[in-house]
């Protein structure tokens, strides 16, 4: 690939300095993108994979809704519905969520951030993207094979008797598996060896400390999910005895397996979430993070603490009363980093000045949720509680929160603070809060009669239910229905800033790490000389340009002599 | 919103968050419950009323700059660790305490042995009667020993605040002490297949241990005083054959029951068979041996749970379905 940046300019990473070429028009054809080792291309190609997957489990979770605004049969019978929440589960996980802010905005972002040209290993990044691509035609396979009616858990012995494309959908799981390891890799090599000159450890912006913290539990978790399914696999075709009690298997163990991986995947998910929070919430309260070293901390924390807790899925499922006790009291210890993370937030906000960006509106949504979702994660690890609202609503309610109103939340937060950056155009503002709003309410009025609906007796994965539950369901279905038009909003307004959005400047918000010092979109090496690092949120080390439209530094605002660095430590 | 709510409140059996505590361990579980919810509704309101207040105060206003402020203060972010840790470890502490109860079966516990499947509940009672819907006498230990005959179930009623699962290939164990007469659901909470959120039937809880042992007495005794058809019917209807053999010629799970008597059925292995009262028995205890063409072979097992008297009974039901 051509490099286009003319690199005989020393103050090519000037903001100021428009290039006519960037990492989007440097080169054409389906060539260039499908083969390119940009990292940028390949976020993007992850971001588009990811938005459709997003759509086809939303569309499946509207149906399902809609199935369930009355007790009886309206749109499909109950093999349809099994497998359709099945696919909407698997989907969302497996293709949404664990790839969604890692993989698309990491890949992204994590470099520019960093001051890199690219990752580590460009080639195994576009692999990565690749197996992705792999892992999801599986899928589709599976649906086009008769579909999937195990739930995306697939229990064992049930996965090993149902005839459904369960070996197809495991496979596609192994290969996603794969994906996501390359990405980890990927990233933890990438910030090892790549931080630029002056980026210590503790000068490094917390999204990365976040992805860091994440791609630990992605390469050491994901091996046993992909071992598991072997197994399974394994169990289907042959008749081994591993799992299945017919033949001398246990079918808990499948379970200690399964959630050895998958309860530190919810950690892959929200982690990076809580990363772009922290940037959001400072960025666009002109603060300089609160606590930064206990939020880095408490990021590496939750990723130990996240490997240690999976048994708290099954207090009831006939392990011993010694394991579930050792398993309650772990349980407990993630919900202190996270509390931590919460007010270290709402004290950055303390006497900002807060813009209420899109961005700022997701990240602000964000801690309301997720506040939610992790305080009823305390009903769930209460052993005495969690008999009674394990498998129920409740649960359905409490990880839609963290893993839907937060890791996606989370997410749009990212699309929108980085959407200038990514695309070069700012979107309509007015449009993008009108969607938060919509998304924010549509979802709290989604799941949080469920919690009502757990308390008081309605198990999940229920295709049909006892009358008196209607009216909750009701108001959920409506939740869903407003949820899903605003994420159609959301990305109706963003589609539309591509074609007839204002051109952005290299730094729309104000933002002091290093992506926001090279052009809007960065040019195809994003910096010519590896920029210089300073603390990456003292806010005031860039102004707000009027011709501009954006923020520059401070340097390059005439007299003042201030630099970047020098300016870097604020500590009080 | 308005429209909901009556209908939310309309359930007079139970109360905003829970059914009516029905059992012993109900109290507990629900009042650790609202130990946490307390906590939490307070942390919950702190966090928006902190944020709330933020966004209001120090929102963006033109020509003011942000403040700056001490970037990390160890005092407070201690006390918002160590708080939060002290408040866990009570949690923990009260949770930890009612599970033991909940799962330590007292030794005087009258005994129910239950057999689940795709998609019915058999409790047997110990005179070896078997009833798809629980009965057991109030204010008296009552202890069910569960294993499952295909996959993984979990046996939960929502009242009284117990679930387990129900896991093929061991025995797992549930106890209640019911504390109110009536009848209360009864559901399967661990996802088994198509039928799953119909596996839904009732605990009845008897006022005496003397109307729970009468109910029993004239329960296990339904031949007497009914024709074959009639107890056939009983057994029909109680033991999961009305989930997927329909009376009215159309087919479910199963092949409906209508006009099947003396029919000739195609098998899936190509060959025939006539429907006469030995393929009916052999069906019923052997149910995978001669699967009827276009049906999965999905249908469980009753050996050992139907006499031969119940399973002749049957028989002149399936009969009587001209």
């Amino acid at each position: 690939m051509a490099t286009v940046v003319d690199s005989s300019d020393p103050k090519s990473n000037f903001p100021i300095q428009y290039r006519e070429l960037n990492y989007l028009n440097c080169s054409s054809g389906w060539k260039s993108w499908f083969f390119t080792l940009d990292h940028k291309r390949i976020g993007i190609m992850y971001l588009i994979g990811v938005t459709c997957s997003f759509f086809l489990g939303g569309l499946f979770a509207v149906l399902l809704r809609t199935e369930l605004l009355s007790p009886k049969q309206l749109l499909m019978g109950p093999d349809t519905y099994n497998q359709m929440f099945t696919l909407h589960g698997a989907i969302m996980t497996f293709l949404v969520i664990i790839p969604g802010v890692p993989a698309a905005i990491g890949n992204i972002i994590l470099p520019v951030m960093l001051g890199a040209k690219d990752v580590a290993f460009p080639r195994m990044n576009l692999g990565s993207f690749f197996l992705w691509l792999f892992g999801a035609a599986f899928f589709l396979a599976a649906i086009a094979l008769g579909g999937l009616d195990t739930g995306w858990t697939f229990y064992t012995p049930y996965s090993v008797t149902t005839n459904t494309a369960v070996i197809t959908a495991l496979l596609g799981v192994f290969i996603l598996g794969f994906s996501s390891i390359f990405t980890g890799l990927n990233f933890i090599v990438t910030i090892h060896t790549m931080r630029p000159p002056g980026m210590t450890w503790f000068k490094m912006p917390l999204f990365l400390w976040a992805l860091y913290a994440t791609a630990l539990i992605q390469i050491l978790a994901t091996p046993v999910l992909g071992i598991t399914g072997l197994l399974l696999v394994v169990e289907r075709a042959f008749h081994i005895g591993i799992f299945d009690p017919a033949l001398g298997g246990d079918p808990v163990l499948f379970q200690h397996f399964f959630w050895f991986y998958s309860h530190p995947a919810v950690y892959v998910m929200i982690l990076p979430a809580m990363g772009v929070v922290s940037e959001v919430i400072a960025v666009h309260s002109r603060k300089h993070i609160f606590g930064y070293r206990f939020i880095a901390y408490s990021s590496i924390a939750i990723a130990m603490f996240g490997f240690l807790v999976w048994g708290h899925h099954m207090f009831v499922s006939g392990q011993s009363r010694v394991v579930a006790v050792i398993f309650s009291a772990i349980t407990f210890s993630v919900s202190i980093p996270s509390a931590i993370k919460v007010f270290n937030w709402l004290t950055t906000m303390y006497k900002g000045s807060i813009r209420f960006t899109t961005a700022m509106c997701y990240g602000l949504a964000f801690i309301f949720i997720f506040s939610i979702g992790g305080l009823t994660g305390l009903f769930l690890a209460t052993l005495a509680t969690d008999v009674h609202l394990h498998d129920t609503y409740f649960v359905v309610a409490h990880f839609h929160y963290v893993m839907m109103g937060s890791s996606l939340v989370g997410l749009f937060a990212a699309v929108h603070h980085w959407w200038p950056k990514i695309t070069g155009k700012m979107f309509n503002e007015n449009w993008g809060r009108i969607a938060c709003l919509g998304v924010f309410l549509g979802f709290n009025l989604t799941f949080f009669p469920q919690f009502l609906l757990g308390t008081r007796g309605m198990p999940r994965r229920y295709y049909t239910y006892l009358d008196q539950f209607q009216g909750l369901h009701v108001m959920s279905s409506c939740g869903a229905y407003l949820l899903g038009l605003s994420s159609a909003l959301m990305a109706a307004t963003l589609i539309y800033s591509i074609y007839r959005g204002k051109k952005a400047p290299a730094n729309p918000w104000g933002g002091a790490s290093l992506e926001w010092m090279c052009s809007s979109p960065p040019p195809h090496n994003n910096f010519d000389h590896p920029p210089l690092a300073g603390d990456p949120y003292v806010m005031e080390s860039v102004v707000y340009n009027e011709e501009i439209g954006g923020y520059v530094p401070v340097e390059c605002q005439g007299d003042n002599k201030q630099t970047v660095t020098a300016s870097g430590d604020n500590e009080a | 919103m308005k429209l909901f709510i009556p209908n939310m409140l309309a359930n007079a059996d139970a109360g905003f968050w829970f059914p009516e505590q029905s059992s012993t361990v109900a109290e507990h579980s629900d009042s650790v419950y609202f130990f946490i919810l307390y906590v939490c509704t307070f942390f919950f309101v702190l966090i928006v009323s902190l944020m709330v207040l933020f966004m209001v105060k120090y929102r963006h206003r033109p020509g003011v700059e942000a403040t700056k402020t001490s970037t990390h203060n160890l005092t407070l972010e201690l006390s918002w660790s160590v708080i939060p840790t002290l408040l866990t470890i009570v949690m923990f502490w009260v949770g930890f305490t009612g599970y033991i109860d909940m799962r330590t079966p007292p030794s005087d516990s009258y005994e129910i042995n239950v057999i689940a499947k795709k998609w019915v509940w058999a409790f047997q009672y110990p005179n070896g009667w078997i009833e798809s819907e629980l009965h057991i006498p109030k204010d008296e230990n009552v202890t069910l020993t569960m294993s499952s005959d295909d996959v993984i179930h979990s046996l939960w009623v929502p009242a009284f605040r117990t679930k387990m699962d129900v896991v093929p290939g061991r025995y797992t164990q549930e106890w209640f002490k019911a504390t109110r007469a009536g009848e209360f659901p009864l559901m399967c909470a661990e996802y088994c297949g198509q039928k799953h959120s119909m596996m839904v039937t009732k605990v009845v809880v008897h006022e005496t241990r003397g109307d729970f042992d009468k109910w029993l007495q004239q329960a296990s005794d339904i031949h007497k005083n009914k024709t074959p058809v009639e107890a056939g019917e009983y057994f029909y209807k109680t033991r999961g054959c009305v989930q997927c053999h329909s009376l009215d010629g159309v087919p479910k799970n199963g092949p409906s029951f209508k006009g099947l008597f003396g029919k000739e059925e195609k098998l899936a292995d190509g060959s025939t068979v006539k429907v006469d009262a030995n393929y009916l028995r052999e069906s019923i205890l052997e149910p995978q041996a001669q699967v009827v063409l276009g049906f999965k072979p999905i249908m469980p097992t009753f050996k050992g749970q139907l006499t031969d008297q119940d399973i002749s009974a049957l028989i002149a039901f399936i009969k009587a379905q001209k």
